[in-house]
């Protein structure tokens, strides 16, 4: 029984990190409808940054472990920002027009770009990602941990998804998101600068993967250029689950990856963990090829 | 005549591209030719790159000291992009248009398997530094080895925690992507098990995991003794840290996979009470150790793990060979390289067996108080 | 060009490969690998162009097709213990590749099914996972060597196997889409809905699409894996299929022979930039995407076609 109670929180814990990272690939594609591969690679550039930039705040600013975590989470989102809304300037605008496919190949050569420009800049050596916050555990028995970093993990998903909400439904250029996700061509018609638009919501989605990658590398702290690859293609596997372009969708699917894999791997067999849970997912969309959320348009960002 | 650009770029393309490949490198008459073919990019560059720096420093070495039969050592390095295939192309590139004399590489067993044939059928002598599978020296008898093979390694971490540890129940926790893991994980229980131990639950993970929580977890359930974890130390220190962080207390055990200065870094106090068999320990007096691990300070500011030592040794080993061959020639070099006896390297005294393998001492570290420190000493029978 | 012309074309080609491969020993083996690589890479390109380029459907699994075709091949001439130069070798190696293709195809007509339901980017992500589960599954049999592979394949694949496969593509795609009946599957491309209001049987297509793509990706599974000698499951992972849509689009979609010139090039370029080691992938991922932003339609794609590149051009021929 507490074994099985350990499971529910590894998988919850494990889901909301997924459920993190998918939110920005779900805004991206949600206005723009096409998969950012890249995504994940921004993720490790957030967690780069994160490694260089923290004893230098540490050192210059020396407040408390949770400023300084809050600081170092503002230099990977801003500086990732900056690289998503470059990423999209220079390899995906020209691209705007035409087949989706054709801006899924610039996708993955900047995915690929990033790794193995990752690999000669950083170095391929998995580095140590410094302790941002003492991390303790709430409740700690014999059989039952549950430490301060997932809460802090699940309560982080959950405000920044409020926060989008927030954005994509109470502010002006959240009404345009919604606008140019509806409709590209009648948007722009209605006086809306949807490159603006576009480069805000990659700016945002890219931020979104810089906190992620802060909040993942304190829980998991060894980084390496090539980490964004998996995570990535399980928040992807999860925006798609959730119904892509659906906020509340990205969450959830994360959620049930995080679920599902922690069961496989406890229940079933953890060398099939990965084909299993595709498995799910092919189900669910033959099921509902629009994913769990999907089904509700008005939703979409 | 706009709309046939794209074409004139891509015949250029191709030209410049044939022009680039067909244009050789030139080599003197006093220099001696020797092939690196390494995972310089991909998913295992880590490694590649930390064999690459022991093989230059070898290379330097020697060059510093006049060289090999009186002629300077050039090391041709090819990146295979950690893929078995590329690994192919990279060694007969090596053989076909640079004509080296001998070959040395890989880390993984899988890209070895995939260049050794080659290496065979041209008759050139390849040393491979850290493939373990006991497969990759049975493709040919030019085909070489300075690392451990899994059996062997897996014998004697079975020993180890039967004998030395004293624990009877026994979980594991392998690696399914990595046939280095898989290996010794399997002879790791076959040795266990003929020794009258009990491996009372096995998890599997994926390289290049971060979440190791659930396996965890589901070992607990059945109350091992201590855990192996026969993997490299790039997800080694974090199965450990998360294992502590779910009150699992027992030791963990590992091979020389292991063996980096990131395992104790990453993993931290975490790392407490863990063990793993490998080739050398840096505390080790022998002078060719200590100037080992000290002109690798100097030179690259960083700790060596076990793959700098590997590859360091296996080109000294190969350089040694040449030279009693008295001869580049590749039969000769095979004869010379299969004629080793205790050859001093770092990662212990090398002797090569009649199965082209190395037979050399191996070295259980213990890690206490965040530190590495020497255990003992296990010899081959 | 007319099927009868065709037909010789076919002919004309596979003799010439035929004769080619005596060349053999008289090439560089390092540019004779290059040339084997361009050949199966060819045939990857071009067999995804039909699921993807021709039928529209965004395909990201074809290294599963590929991974089935190499290990079912394999398997049964390892079992067989065949060895080249013999009589049975060629017989039996044309059995096992076909035997290799075969069910790959039955796996293809497994993903061409929910090809049905599902569109685009869930349509790309159900066919990513098919490929995975499959890479996922090799890994755990035993019996075919797990993540230590499947070592000990006879080198039977040589520069007549690969390219008389390259000729027979070519040769059923340029036929398949100048017919009445292959023009369908363009129509399904540029419009499903209106395919359907006209009688064509959309699902027909699709699921056509998908098995004969994964025919050709399981024959050169097998081709690959007898050149190389050793496969293991991590080969056949999704960044394997990413290269060969990379290929595909790169080319053009649906451009037989712009697919062609881009497997040639992305396959030379990496080796023609070695000397540059470390940097190497860093440029090639930066020419991808110079390519694509320089020619979206891809090299040849958008009305260019290579036969009026040599119309234009005489000299260039």
């Amino acid at each position: 029984m507490n074994e099985l109670l350990q499971q529910v929180i590894n998988g919850i814990s494990l889901g909301s990190i997924y459920a993190l990272i998918a939110l920005g690939y779900t805004m991206i594609y949600g206005i723009l409808r096409f998969i950012n591969f890249a995504h994940g690679d921004v993720f490790m550039v957030g967690a780069f940054v994160g490694y260089y930039f923290a004893p230098i705040i540490s050192k210059f600013f020396g407040g408390s472990p949770f400023a300084n975590g809050l600081l170092v989470m503002a230099a990977a989102m801003i500086i990732c920002a900056v690289l998503g809304v470059t990423i999209e300037k220079f390899a995906y605008k020209p691209l705007r027009s035409r087949p989706k496919l054709t801006v899924l190949i610039t996708a993955i050569g900047m995915s690929l770009f990033l790794e193995f420009g990752g690999q000669l800049v950083f170095g391929p050596d998995p580095k140590l990602f410094p302790a941002l916050m003492p991390s303790s555990a709430i409740v700690n028995t014999e059989n039952l941990v549950i430490s301060t970093n997932s809460l802090i993990v699940i309560i982080t998903a959950f405000v920044l998804m409020i926060l989008l909400r927030t954005i994509v439904y109470r502010t002006k250029i959240g009404a345009a998101m919604r606008a140019v996700s509806y409709n590209h061509y009648a948007a722009s018609l209605m006086g809306i600068n949807i490159n603006t638009v576009i480069s805000f919501v990659f700016a945002l989605g890219s931020s979104l993967a810089g906190a992620a990658a802060v909040l993942y590398s304190s829980v998991y702290p060894s980084i390496n250029p090539l980490m964004g690859i998996f995570p990535g293609l399980k928040a992807f596997i999860a925006a798609v689950l959730g119904g892509i372009g659906n906020l509340y969708g990205a969450a959830i699917g994360g959620l049930i990856i995080g679920l599902v894999e922690t069961f496989v791997t406890g229940y079933i067999s953890s060398t099939y963990r990965d084909a299993i849970s595709f498995s799910i997912l092919i189900l669910i969309l033959l099921i509902k090829p629009s994913g769990i959320m999907g089904k509700f348009e008005a939703e979409k960002v | 005549m706009y709309k046939s650009k794209p074409a004139y770029i891509v015949l250029a393309l191709v030209i410049f591209g044939l022009l680039v490949i067909s244009c050789g490198r030139k080599t003197s008459d006093n220099e001696i030719l020797i092939g690196e073919y390494s995972s310089l990019t991909g998913t295992t560059a880590t490694f590649g790159q930390s064999t690459h720096r022991g093989i230059l420093m070898a290379v330097d070495e020697i060059n510093k000291a006049g060289g090999v039969l009186g002629k300077k050592i050039k090391l041709l390095t090819e990146d295979d992009q950690s893929k078995p295939e590329e690994a192919a192309m990279a060694v007969t590139k090596l053989i076909s248009r640079d004509g080296v004399k001998a070959i040395i590489g890989e880390v993984s067993s899988s890209r070895s398997l995939a260049a050794a044939p080659i290496c065979q059928a041209n008759r050139i002598p390849m040393v491979s530094n850290a493939s373990t599978n006991p497969e990759v020296t049975r493709k040919g008898d030019y085909i070489f080895r300075v690392c451990y093979i899994d059996p062997f390694q897996g014998e004697v971490m079975a020993k180890f925690v039967f004998n030395s540890l004293k624990l009877r129940r026994v979980a594991i926790l392998e690696d399914v992507k990595n046939d280095y893991s898989i290996g010794l994980a399997q002879y790791f229980e076959e040795n266990f098990k003929k020794l009258g131990g009990e491996v009372v639950a096995t998890q599997a993970y994926s390289e290049g995991d971060t979440d190791f929580k659930a396996q965890l977890t589901a070992l607990k359930g059945s109350d091992p003794e201590a855990i192996i974890v026969p993997g490299y130390y790039t997800e080694a220190a974090l199965i450990v840290k998360q294992a502590r962080d779910l009150n699992m207390n027992m030791p963990f055990i590992g091979g020389d996979g292991w063996d980096s200065a990131k395992l104790t870094e990453i993993g931290g106090a975490a790392m407490n009470n863990t063990y793993f068999s490998t080739a050398y320990s840096a505390d080790d007096p022998n002078p060719v150790v200590q100037n080992f691990v000290t002109k690798y300070h100097k030179l690259y500011s960083d700790s060596p793990d076990a793959f700098a030592v590997l590859g360091y040794d296996a080109a000294r080993l190969l350089f040694d060979a040449i030279n009693r061959a008295g001869s580049v020639e590749g039969d000769k070099i095979r004869d010379a390289l299969k004629a080793t006896r205790d050859f001093p390297g770092v990662s212990g005294m090398i002797t090569i067996d009649a199965d082209r393998n190395a037979r050399k001492p191996i070295v259980i570290i213990e890690i206490g108080d965040g530190k590495m420190k020497y255990k003992e000493t296990i010899q081959p029978d | 060009m007319n099927r009868h012309r065709s037909k010789l074309v076919l002919l004309a080609s596979l003799v010439a490969a035929g004769g080619l491969s005596f060349l053999q020993p008289y090439i560089s083996p390092y540019y004779f690998q290059i040339i084997i690589y361009i050949g199966i890479n060819i045939i990857l390109a071009s067999s995804l162009n039909l699921i993807n380029g021709f039928a529209g459907q965004f395909s990201l699994g074809h290294a599963g097709f590929m991974a089935i075709g190499a290990y079912t091949a394999s398997v049964i001439t390892t079992a067989m213990n065949l060895q080249p130069g013999t009589t049975l070798a060629i017989p039996m190696f044309l059995l096992a590749l076909l035997c290799g293709g075969l069910i790959a195809s039955i796996f293809g007509l497994l993903v061409g099914i929910p090809s049905l339901r599902l569109k685009g980017d869930y349509l790309a992500i159900t066919t990513l996972g098919f490929g995975e589960i499959i890479r996922v599954i090799i890994q755990n049999l035993d019996f075919l060597g797990a993540a230590r592979g499947f070592t000990g394949i006879a080198k039977l694949a040589d520069f007549f196997w690969v390219y008389a496969f390259v000729a027979v593509l070519i040769f059923l795609i340029y036929n398949l889409i100048h017919s009445t009946y292959g023009k369908g599957f363009m129509a399904v491309r540029d419009d499903e809905i209106a395919s359907e209001a006209v009688g064509i049987n959309v699902t027909h297509y699709k699921v056509v699409a998908f098995v004969t793509g994964a025919f050709f990706a399981g024959i050169a599974g097998g081709l690959y894996a007898h050149f190389v000698t050793y496969i293991n499951p991590s080969q056949f992972g999704f960044l394997r299929s990413f290269e060969i849509v990379v290929m595909v689009v790169v080319g053009g979609m649906g451009s037989i022979g712009g697919v062609i010139v881009a497997a040639i090039l992305l396959t030379i370029l990496p080796e023609a930039l070695r000397a540059i080691a470390q940097y190497r992938m860093v440029i090639y991922s930066l020419l991808l995407i110079i390519i694509m932003l320089a020619r979206p339609q891809g090299l040849f794609g958008g009305g260019i076609s290579i036969k009026r590149f040599l119309k234009q051009n005489p000299e260039q021929t």
